[in-house]
């Protein structure tokens, strides 16, 4: 059950696929057409990278785009990062394989919208600048909180980079015929080429062209998969729960919900983790004000939400086209899961199939080239967070005590852009036969417990100190990853004891870490009587009424 | 300034009204959540009764959490840009006000 549920939350995370389920599938012939389709991709994104890099002039546009991005473009952004290729092909693979589990996956990976709505983008962006540790460190002492949120950020993008790599490197060798390791070092070439040149600018518009891509793409898949059944969706369903050797119980809740506590510490790590995932708070710096970041999550939400109905309809409709029929079949292979045979190419493959079922191999190697697109985009908004940290954080506020020059701080950037990118490329080799559903589950459970409770309480309650935070901070921050190590996954799987010796029995550790992170920093600044937590405390007046009004907030750059 | 501002009338209705709009909104969409994960956790048969046609209680029920979603967000941004918007353009516009006189 727990394997499962690791390795669903890895299909349906990121491009994070579990390495033995990949492994065991066929690689296929050089694609062509995807091929050609992806070199356009490239050739237009690297356009208008240039493009972006002659408007790249301050220290702001290369963090947050100057904040010039409006909130619709800035939701279908946002939405770009969340639609990744593993949510595209690994919930419809859910589908396809589980029935209505995809669903459970797809709602938790949305539900987290409305509440950073509602609790905190507003005074997200009005006490913002470029990353989510100017809104930490607002009141409270700039060098442990930002030393804190850094290294939160950077154990978070870690494991989601990893995860990508892993994933990209597997997706390619099977999509496209490449050597594994050349598709690692391709993806990391060119995520290196758009952050380092074109900044936010570029990584923006490379996740908007994406997102409409994909958003167009799954719509006409399920437009072709529906007028079959002259848009009948019981006549779909009825053929549906047909073909699967499980019948009606396609419909019915399965395995991962068996285990309540995990089903709900998913759900929690899921829900929060968004709100507390780097790359997906600094979006909310590239807008100009709070009324557009509020308009951003409103799109972001409406579109995400639609993109997970189609990848259920894309889901079902692969099980009604593709599972039926031989030539998407690995006969050779004996291996069933939930009494499926295997597809060619392993099981994420569902939705690529689909598109060759309804499209021909043109929507295949759209589809392919897409599937690729959307981990680049991925990749890139990733390491600019992780950049982001390093440069503005720890260099310029930390080891320079925020004097630093308007180029020096960029150059850093740069630089670990660089640094950043190599070890990913290094890491996506080495990491190439690890199970990366921990890996995602981990920077969900993470973002959840480490960033999500400091970032809420130091907007919301007066009382926080800096050392209640720094303390709660890395409660979560250690408890996410120490118990991560000890749940079976990792204890048992990775690490070679015996199946049971494990500590922690559950997939993850949200449901327990994440609270023990709001209690240390309510403890913690609680028995805080120096003077300083004093002065930190009557500074929250002020604070509070700038995450209010926006009086003082940074607004976009004039061009 | 910002004790100036928090005296300000605008200001009291401003946080006081959006902050319990939006910690109602959020604990609704809590309890839709955690409901829908309970109801498929604990009585996991009433996923699968059939509703019109093949279309089951789960899949309306999940396509109702989706769709609550992105009405709760959308809510949330007509009041904003409505009620909200114009209450803090007043106590900005009067903290600007103070600030030249």
């Amino acid at each position: 059950m727990i394997r499962f549920v690791a390795a669903a939350l890895a299909l349906a995370a990121t491009p994070a696929w579990a390495a033995g389920d990949l492994a065991a599938g066929t690689r296929q012939g050089t694609n062509l057409v995807a091929i050609s389709m992806f070199a356009a991709f490239v050739a237009l994104t690297l356009g208008i990278t240039y493009w972006a890099a002659k408007r790249t002039k301050t220290t702001s546009d290369f963090y947050t785009a100057g904040g010039g991005i409006s909130g619709f473009q800035n939701g279908i952004a946002i939405a770009g990062d969340y639609m990744s290729a593993a949510s595209f092909l690994g919930i419809s693979a859910l589908v396809y394989t589980w029935g209505f589990d995809g669903l459970i996956y797809s709602i938790g990976f949305l539900v987290g919208w409305p509440i950073i709505m509602f609790l905190m983008a507003e005074p997200l962006r009005n006490l913002g600048k470029f990353t989510f540790a100017d809104v930490v460190s607002y009141r409270l002492q700039a060098t442990p909180m930002r030393a804190m949120a850094a290294t939160g950020t950077l154990v978070t993008v870690a494991f989601y980079l990893i995860a990508q790599m892993v994933g990209a490197g597997q997706l390619i060798e099977l999509l496209f015929g490449l050597d594994y390791n050349i598709a690692v070092v391709i993806v990391g070439v060119l995520m290196i080429l758009y952050v380092t040149f074109g900044g936010m600018i570029a990584t923006t518009y490379v996740q908007i062209i994406k997102a409409i891509m994909l958003l167009s793409g799954a719509t006409l898949i399920s437009i072709l998969v529906l007028a079959r059944f002259n848009f009948d969706i019981s006549a779909f369903l009825g053929e549906a729960m047909k073909v699967h050797p499980t019948h009606e119980k396609i419909m019915l809740p399965g395995p991962q919900v068996a285990n309540p506590i995990s089903a709900i510490s998913l759900g929690t790590a899921l829900m929060f983790g968004t709100a507390g995932l780097p790359h997906i708070l600094m979006r909310f710096f590239t807008v100009s004000s709070a009324k557009e970041a509020r308009k951003s999550v409103f799109w972001a939400t409406t579109f995400i939400g639609y993109f997970y109905i189609l990848t259920f309809i894309i889901g079902f409709g692969a099980l009604v086209l593709v599972s039926q029929n031989p030539d998407y079949l690995d006969l050779a292979s004996k291996v069933k899961v939930n009494g499926m045979s295997a597809l060619l190419g392993g099981g994420n493959m569902p939705a690529i199939h689909l598109a060759d079922a309804v499209g021909g191999s043109v929507m295949k190697g759209f589809i392919s080239a897409v599937a690729f697109a959307t981990i680049l985009a991925v990749v890139s908004g990733l390491t600019l967070s992780g950049a982001s940290a390093v440069s503005h954080d720890l260099y310029a506020s930390v080891f320079r005590l925020g004097r630093v020059k308007e180029g020096a701080e960029v150059r850093v950037s740069k630089i670990t852009t660089v640094v950043l990118g190599i070890i990913a490329v290094i890491l996506g080799i080495a990491f190439r036969e690890v199970n990366v559903a921990f890996m995602v589950g981990l920077a969900f459970a993470i973002a959840a417990s480490a960033n999500f409770p400091v970032l809420l309480l130091s907007m919301t309650w007066r009382g926080l100190t800096t050392w209640g935070a720094f303390a709660g901070g890395f409660t979560g921050l250690i408890g996410a990853v120490g118990l991560t190590v000890l749940s079976p996954g990792i204890w048992v799987n990775v690490l070679g004891n015996p199946p049971g010796s494990a500590w922690f029995p559950y997939t993850s550790p949200a449901i327990f870490t994440m609270p023990a992170a709001f209690i240390v920093c309510w403890l913690v600044s609680t028995l805080d009587r120096s003077r300083l937590a004093q002065q930190e405390r009557l500074a929250f007046e002020a604070q509070y009424v700038r995450g209010q009004t926006g009086i003082g907030a940074e607004g976009a750059s004039a061009h | 300034m910002a004790a100036r501002i928090r005296a300000n009338p605008d200001y009291i209705e401003l946080e006081q009204s959006r902050r319990t709009f939006g910690r109602s909104l959020a604990v609704i969409m809590l309890a839709i959540y955690y409901g829908f994960i309970c109801l498929v956790a604990f009585f996991p048969s009433v996923i699968g009764i059939p509703v019109a046609g093949n279309v089951t209680l789960g899949l309306l029920l999940g396509l109702g959490v989706i769709t609550s979603a992105i009405l709760l967000t959308g809510l949330y941004v007509a009041r904003a840009n409505t009620k909200f918007d114009a209450l803090s353009s007043r106590v900005v516009a009067s903290a600007s006000a103070r600030v030249v006189a």
